[in-house]
């Protein structure tokens, strides 16, 4: 049988835990997406302006 | 010379988090690349407002979250949204939410009022400061924590049932079941 204040106890370790547990997914989730690197779409696109920056000199 | 490239470098070193964070704020994939093409061109056509040695990531994200911001608001004026189904189905593309163990959050953070969401993703996941964090969102350094902790609250009720059943062996199952039934 279960007093009030253990289960308070209780009802505060789990939300704890939740916690702890939804800050570690969330990275987790967040790291996942930045592990894949640069996209060749977005290496190119910046090439591709850097070489429109270099002729736009030359031809200033 | 030497400066372009030092930028073009410190740029290409932010789209992996970039797209993150792009990725937690509209849970679309596709949508989320355009966002951060759309941002490396803006940082580039007013680079010159961007002070060298300051924080670069922190410039960025602040041009992403302003270009996802004014999109939306743009996109709800254009779409007939009121019951926030033009949303949900921008957000709920099954194929593209990626892997299943995080449908779950990506939905519990989906529910969430967009300021508490960038904020909670910004400090909990970006490893941004409270301070910079509000730098980004234009606000206050209190608001952005009280921000983060409602989010925090909110991600606990909503996943509680979950989490708290979860300590056992049919997560997996329930939470391919909770996608929608693809298999």
């Amino acid at each position: 049988m279960q007093t009030d204040a253990m289960t308070r106890k209780n009802s505060i370790r789990l939300g704890r835990d939740i916690q702890s547990k939804i800050g570690l997914q969330l990275r987790a989730m967040y790291d996942d997406v930045v592990k894949e690197g640069v996209p060749d779409r977005f290496s190119e696109l910046l090439s591709k302006l850097d070489e429109r920056q270099n002729k736009d000199k030359d031809a200033g | 010379m030497g400066d372009v490239r030092t930028i073009r470098d410190e740029l290409l070193a932010a789209v992996p988090s970039l797209r993150a964070f792009a990725i937690s704020l509209c849970g679309h994939v596709d949508q989320a690349d355009d966002l951060v093409q759309e941002t490396l061109y803006r940082a580039l056509a007013h680079i010159d407002s961007f002070q060298p040695g300051t924080n670069m990531p922190a410039w960025l994200f602040t041009i992403l979250r302003n270009n996802f911001r004014s999109d939306y608001r743009k996109r709800r004026r254009e779409v007939e949204d009121s019951d926030g189904k033009y949303t949900e189905n921008l957000m709920t593309h099954p194929e593209q939410e990626g892997k299943v163990e995080f449908q779950e959050l990506r939905a519990a953070l989906k529910m969430l009022p967009a300021d508490q969401r960038e904020a909670l993703v910004l400090v909990g996941a970006s490893g941004f400061s409270y301070e910079e964090a509000a730098q980004i969102c234009d606000c206050a350094v209190g608001t952005i924590k009280s921000r983060v902790n409602r989010a925090r609250v909110r991600l606990a009720e909503l996943l509680s049932v979950e989490y708290a059943g979860q300590f056992g062996p049919d997560h997996k199952t329930r939470a391919v079941l909770s996608a929608g039934g693809r298999s």
